[in-house]
């Protein structure tokens, strides 16, 4: 038994890594428009936040595999093809942008507006108050549900493997399409998922930890 | 007449369908110390926040050192300013708050020397040597690097007025900087401030401490009804309060307070 798992690693390897590269991508977009769109729906005009607001509001009330194969076999009918692997990306940096972009919101307008009136009288421009005055500040408040999303994507991941791309989901069931013995291999691929997302919940702790000393 | 370092004519201000201020007309010259009273809701704070456009005046004109506030110079139509163009104007006008507004994941150093180095240019070092000069000044040269919830209220408003005045402002704007202060606390701040009148700071100050307006005060403005109602000499305007009945009765109200 141990024997057969063992062999089954390195195939199981090369899904997981497929989930963590989907996965760093997906984050890393999404935390650069996610906080870029939740800047905007604070800060920006009318102009700005009304689509960001639509936006956000149809996004996270679409269910995530409908964007998926929306993406993957709806924009081809129009002529606009990513492929299945950019496909999937984009729908789950889309679904991501949405949350991110709420939990930026949130966090920024936690900070008590006398910040703002005191960065302004000192003579900081808006960037400089972002900058120096706001968003330290509001990173104290964004970490915590930020990697909750995070490993949301890790767990939302899976489901490029409905799009064909084998993923650590994926390999898996390819194990055990060749097995017959889904048991241990469903248990090893949780397992897997697991120890990703405790490190993660891991690193929120002690992120929070760092954090701390912000006190209002 | 020398001309006044700050010039108010005619400012009005509404929020919504309320009327704040009503055509306030003020001057304070260089090295004056104005202390504004008046009760809740009469519109000192809010004319206060005009001074450095952290409220927008609908109407009238405030001049800080010559220079339009609010809006651009020139003829024609009234433009306001941007942020960007406002923010160098807002440098030069100081501001201490009731809620002191420090910084909180910065030290007492850093909340001074962050102006300093963002908005004046000077380098860090030198400005950390300013920032520790003013620091010592108000006392609390033994506190640099604490961050704001290491600190009483009284030594946080007192880094509040170091952050102020390290700026080099023309003019200090103080909006009841003891009103969230326990009261043994209040002494220690103004001592600061009374400190800074003596150096020849130009103030405005919202206060409900009657002897400091008193002792420390050129004179005083007495604000009601989005007006102001009284402006003299402080000890003149406190010693004929008696003849007039909105500042006798806002007296004999802060007195029972006390």
């Amino acid at each position: 038994m141990i024997a057969y798992i063992a062999n089954t690693l390195p195939f199981l390897w090369e899904g997981l890594l497929v989930t963590l590269a989907v996965s760093g991508l997906v984050v890393a977009i999404s935390l650069a428009t996610g906080v870029l769109s939740g800047v905007g729906l604070v800060y920006g005009p009318w102009w700005v936040r009304l689509p960001i607001r639509i936006y956000s509001d149809i996004l996270r009330g679409t269910p995530l595999l409908v964007l998926i194969f929306l993406i993957i076999y709806g924009l081809p009918l129009l002529g606009i093809d990513f492929g299945n692997y950019g496909s999937a990306v984009i729908a789950l940096a889309a679904f991501k942008t949405a949350h991110v972009a709420e939990i930026a919101r949130g966090a920024i307008q936690s900070i008590h507006y006398g910040q703002t009136d005191a960065g302004k009288a000192i003579g900081l421009t808006f960037p400089q108050r972002l900058q120096y005055v706001i968003l330290p500040q509001a990173v104290r408040r964004f970490l915590p549900p930020w990697i909750n999303a995070v490993a949301d994507a890790v767990k939302g991941s899976a489901l490029v493997s409905l799009a064909g791309i084998v993923d650590l989901t994926l390999a898996v069931q390819q194990v055990i399409g060749r097995t017959y013995d889904p048991l241990p291999m469903y248990l090893l691929g949780a397992a897997m998922y697991f120890i990703i997302n405790y490190s993660l919940s891991q690193t929120s702790r002690r992120l929070e930890a760092r954090f701390a000393y912000i006190r209002e | 007449m020398s001309q006044s370092l700050v010039q108010i004519r005619g400012v009005k201000k509404s929020f919504g369908t309320t009327r704040v201020l009503d055509g306030v007309d003020l001057d304070v010259a260089k090295g004056e110390v104005v202390c504004v009273i008046g009760p809740s809701g009469s519109g000192k704070t809010t004319l206060l926040r005009c001074i450095n456009l952290l409220e927008t005046y609908d109407d009238g004109s405030i001049k800080v050192d010559s220079v339009e506030v609010g809006y651009e110079d020139g003829s024609g139509s009234r433009k306001r300013r941007s942020e960007r163009a406002l923010a160098p104007i807002r440098a030069d006008i100081g501001m201490v708050f009731q809620l002191f507004n420090l910084f909180p994941h910065l030290s007492a150093l850093e909340n001074v020397t962050l102006g300093l180095t963002k908005v004046r240019g000077i380098s860090k070092a030198e400005a950390k040597d300013r920032a520790t000069h003013w620091l010592t000044r108000v006392g609390l040269a033994d506190k640099l690097q604490s961050l704001p919830s290491q600190l009483s209220g009284g030594q946080q408003q007192r880094v509040g007025i170091a952050r102020a005045v390290a700026m080099g402002p023309k003019v200090l704007l103080l909006d009841e900087i003891t009103s969230a202060l326990d009261p043994e606390l209040v002494g220690e701040v103004l001592s600061v401030v009374q400190g800074l009148a003596k150096d020849g700071m130009t103030m405005i100050v919202v206060t409900h401490e009657m002897t400091f307006a008193r002792d420390v005060g050129s004179r005083i403005v007495f604000m009601d009804d989005g007006r102001v109602q009284i402006d003299g000499p402080s000890r003149e305007v406190l010693a004929n309060a008696a003849s007039h009945e909105r500042l006798k009765s806002f007296l004999a109200r802060i007195e029972m307070k006390h």
